[in-house]
């Protein structure tokens, strides 16, 4: 299922954020060879895991972290501005929210992928957002091509498979569709999933 | 309204003082026809500014009985920011239904919208529009001004910080190596002894590191010094 979970809600689910961490680091450090540090339990977390970002996480069966991204508004501190500025300009919008540590967990299926960009596509949706701007391996622009969401490339450092690429997504309900197909989810059970986050009725982000 | 929009914005520009600023918030209540509207800013050093449509009383009625300790949208805006309604808080605990009423005794209005703004360096402030409008009304009122609302409330913080030039762009003190370090662990979750441990330095020497640290960032104390270095980005973690 997908959790929307602000980073002070974390801690309500161990399980879930510590295997987000680890897999955090088994994907950035050890598949993308990034150069992210690690705690002293071989977990990935940096400073703007401190900001109290967004995290939309996709939750398996068993509770554990089967892939993740990172939101955080534009208006504040983002990786664009302050680490990858020469990628792209950094993009300051109230609208526009940066998406980053798009993270799959290993072995995880196609449709938690699909599952995570749909989790994005409802924030926007829902919230008015415009866009999302993201930095990204390359090998991920054939993943997002795939689930019929690309994003448009602001810029890329370095060459082929093992570039790092700035993008930036535009939101459309019209991506609804597809997104739900690929990630095996009814719109209801979608819906829900965002209301039991976000509200009607009361406010629990941790749930 | 985004005719509205634009007018209010270009009346924004010409703002020059926290006072013209103040008026031009009763002047897009009374476009919005809405009851009230709030802008509250908490920049990092904790400095506060409001310009709000309250009346006086209210005011000084919510800051004497400290009523953000219990107020929802305090609590449910805080550190968060996606626009939330009042209908998503939680009001029924018996003190906040007994503040709701005073709220409504005192003019605002029973619907409501809040916009939480993260801003530069750690600087915070919260957009509030408040209505007397039906159920129906109201989400109808709040569907068609969404994205307007959270660029006005975008506008009239940026506005805010350019008058209050100086308060936000504070030149970041500057902390040194060994400040860092002790930060940094104390912030990946390490206690005293553990850091002092990994440092190799005595806990005391630990504890003088931390104490610079907190009096240059302005700090109460460990915690909020931690916090700050943090939200500042002087620390990699």
């Amino acid at each position: 299922m997908i959790r929307y979970i602000y980073g002070n809600g974390l801690s309500t689910y161990p399980r879930l954020r510590d295997s987000m961490f680890a897999d955090r680091a088994a994907q950035f450090r050890h598949r993308l060879g990034w150069d992210v540090a690690l705690d002293d339990a071989g977990r990935e977390r940096d400073q703007y895991d401190a900001l109290n970002p967004l995290y939309i996480i996709w939750e398996r069966p068993d509770g554990l972290h089967g892939g993740s991204l990172r939101y955080l508004p534009t208006t504040g501190r983002t990786m664009l501005g302050e680490h990858f500025g020469h990628l792209a300009d950094p993009v300051r919008d109230p609208l526009i929210w940066e998406c980053t540590r798009f993270c799959l967990a290993p072995g995880a299926g196609g449709h938690v992928s699909a599952a995570l960009m749909l989790g994005g596509l409802e924030v926007g949706l829902n919230l008015g957002l415009t866009h999302a701007v993201g930095v990204f391996d390359a090998r991920m622009l054939r993943v997002y091509g795939r689930l019929g969401w690309p994003p448009a490339v602001l810029g890329r450092d370095g060459a082929g498979r093992d570039a790092i690429c700035a993008g930036l997504w535009t939101y459309g309900p019209e991506l609804r569709a597809a997104l739900l197909a690929r990630a095996g989810v009814s719109s209801e059970v979608s819906r829900h999933w965002y209301r039991r986050a976000f509200g009607d009725g009361k406010l629990v982000l941790a749930a | 309204m985004r005719q509205k929009r634009e007018w209010f914005i270009e009346r924004l520009q010409s703002t020059t003082t926290l006072d013209d600023l103040r008026a031009e918030i009763f002047r897009l209540r009374d476009a919005f026809e809405a009851e009230h509207l709030v802008y509250h800013s908490v920049n990092s050093i904790g400095e506060q500014y409001a310009a709000l449509t309250y009346s006086d009383a209210w005011v000084s009625e919510y800051t004497t009985q400290d009523y953000a300790r219990i107020d929802p949208v305090v609590q449910g805006c805080l550190r968060r920011f996606h626009p939330v309604d009042w209908k998503q808080l939680d009001w029924s605990p018996k003190p906040t239904r007994a503040f709701l009423g005073a709220a409504v005794d005192n003019g605002v209005g029973h619907q409501g919208y809040s916009v939480p703004i993260r801003g530069p360096s750690g600087q915070f402030a919260l957009f509030t529009i408040s209505h007397r409008a039906t159920d129906e009304a109201w989400k109808t009122f709040r569907d068609a001004h969404l994205s307007d609302l959270i660029l006005l409330a975008h506008f009239i913080n940026q506005k805010a910080l350019e008058i209050e030039r100086g308060s936000d762009h504070i030149p970041v003190q500057k902390l040194s190596p060994r400040e860092v370090d002790a930060l940094t662990m104390l912030a990946s979750g390490l206690n005293r002894a553990q850091a002092a441990d990994t440092l190799a330095i005595s806990e005391h020497t630990l504890r003088v590191y931390i104490e610079s640290a907190r009096f240059k960032l302005g700090a109460s104390n460990t915690t909020h010094a931690v916090a700050k270095a943090l939200a500042q980005g002087l620390l990699i973690l």
